[in-house]
């Protein structure tokens, strides 16, 4: 055990300042920097007055349309312009469009020997029966990687920008939640009791076979989310929070793209040729098969399911 | 076939033109969202189920409800009784 330091000597502390950096608390310009001392800034009526008549008369000048002659050309002059422009972009895109090779030709350029590999090799090196599963989280992992840290990022976004932080903002919205809507409705809870649960094991479903048929991680976890929206729509928060809150999410998301990036990111020391890996394929077709791609489908249908519910939630009343 | 996935195209283009040109924001969302399920069904047809999927759940689903809620935060969804009066206020 370390003793314990004194106020002062804490001051004295490399850590102490730097804490208060941190915070804020502590203005690196004050004392240190020559400052010249500032009036207060302060307008008497008269002034202000002035001011705005001044602006007045300037916007009448301008907006004056029968006799300011350049603000009328303008104005045409923008609207053929921007017509034009409109057309000249139709026309570059069209003519582009026909650039392109024909849909589905053999000797197209994307047919080349990446889409044979892939094809053909798919099944043996990478155990999944879907190819595109295949495709994303074995042979393209990294890709998927930072897919699923963007999405996570957007959350971020979301939460910095629709997030209520005061507290009398907070209370004024969850007290304003539901004025527009039916409290308790009966036809929608009964919908609910019955279409939620078959959502939910739907959305598992399409997460868990996603090595084996159409899905995966991106869609099942969608179809999940969905299912919660509904579910948070027909019996409201009081419900929802008892399994799902902020806390869940947070550890939720951390605990799948940990997961996620711990399985992945050696691409980042290897570079392309990724290493041999230790986890046996299975036999294609059963459940658990395929090494870690259905690892990798839960991971991104865990983030990407706490990600729809939270847009939710953070447009509806910002904040759980 | 050939004539079904022509009527589901045609359907694509009038939504997304309906989406575009409607007046009222309410409608525009709902006929972006029957796009979006015109669209999946396109996806299914031209044989990848897993677009379909994702584009039903996020497309018709989770877009259209966000949408919804924004209209609501930003009380552009009228309601009928309030929408009258003002056309009378007129």
């Amino acid at each position: 055990m370390s003793r314990k330091l004194t106020q002062e000597q804490y001051e004295r502390t490399f850590s102490y300042r730097f804490l208060r950096w941190l915070d804020g608390a502590r203005d690196p310009y004050l004392g240190q920097v020559e400052m010249k001392p500032q009036k207060p800034f302060s307008e008497d009526g008269q002034t202000i007055a002035q001011r705005q008549e001044d602006r007045a008369r300037m916007r009448e000048r301008v907006y004056d349309l029968e006799n300011n002659i350049l603000v009328r050309v303008f104005r045409r002059f923008y609207r053929v312009f921007s017509l034009l422009f409109c057309v000249f972009l139709v026309v570059m895109l069209l003519a582009a469009v026909s650039w392109l090779p024909t849909f589905g030709q053999a000797d197209n350029p994307a047919n080349n020997e990446v889409a044979a590999r892939y094809i053909e090799d798919g099944l043996e090196e990478t155990g999944a029966v879907n190819i595109v599963t295949g495709m994303i989280l074995d042979y393209r992992a990294f890709d998927t990687l930072g897919e699923s840290h963007v999405l996570f990022i957007a959350t971020c976004t979301v939460l910095i920008l629709l997030r209520a932080d005061r507290k009398d903002d907070r209370e004024q919205l969850w007290s304003n939640d539901r004025v527009y809507e039916p409290k308790n409705d009966i036809i929608l809870q009964t919908v609910a009791k019955i279409l939620v649960p078959p959502i939910l094991i739907f959305g598992i479903y399409v997460i868990l076979a996603g090595h084996l048929g159409p899905g995966g991680g991106f869609s099942g976890g969608a179809v999940i989310g969905a299912g919660l929206i509904l579910y948070l729509n027909a019996f409201g928060f009081a419900k929802t929070e008892r399994f799902f809150t902020q806390k869940t999410y947070r550890r939720m998301s951390f605990a799948a793209l940990a997961c996620y990036s711990l399985a992945k990111s050696y691409s980042f020391y290897t570079g392309a040729n990724h290493i041999e890996s230790v986890i046996p394929l299975g036999t294609p077709g059963a459940i658990l098969s395929s090494g870690l791609i259905l690892i990798l489908n839960i991971c991104v249908g865990i983030v990407v399911a706490g990600t729809m519910y939270t847009f939710y939630v953070m447009f509806r009343k910002g904040g759980y | 076939m050939t004539l079904f996935i022509g009527i589901l195209f045609g359907f694509l283009i009038i939504c997304a033109i309906g989406a575009s040109f409607s007046k009222n924001l309410l409608n525009s969302i709902l006929i972006f969202m029957s796009y979006s399920l015109v669209m999946s069904i396109i996806w299914i047809l031209l044989q990848s189920p897993d677009l379909a999927i994702t584009e039903a759940a996020v497309g018709a689903g989770v877009t259209t409800v966000l949408f919804v809620v924004t209209l609501k935060k930003i009380q552009a969804i009228i309601k009928e009784d309030e929408g009258r009066e003002e056309k009378e206020d007129e």
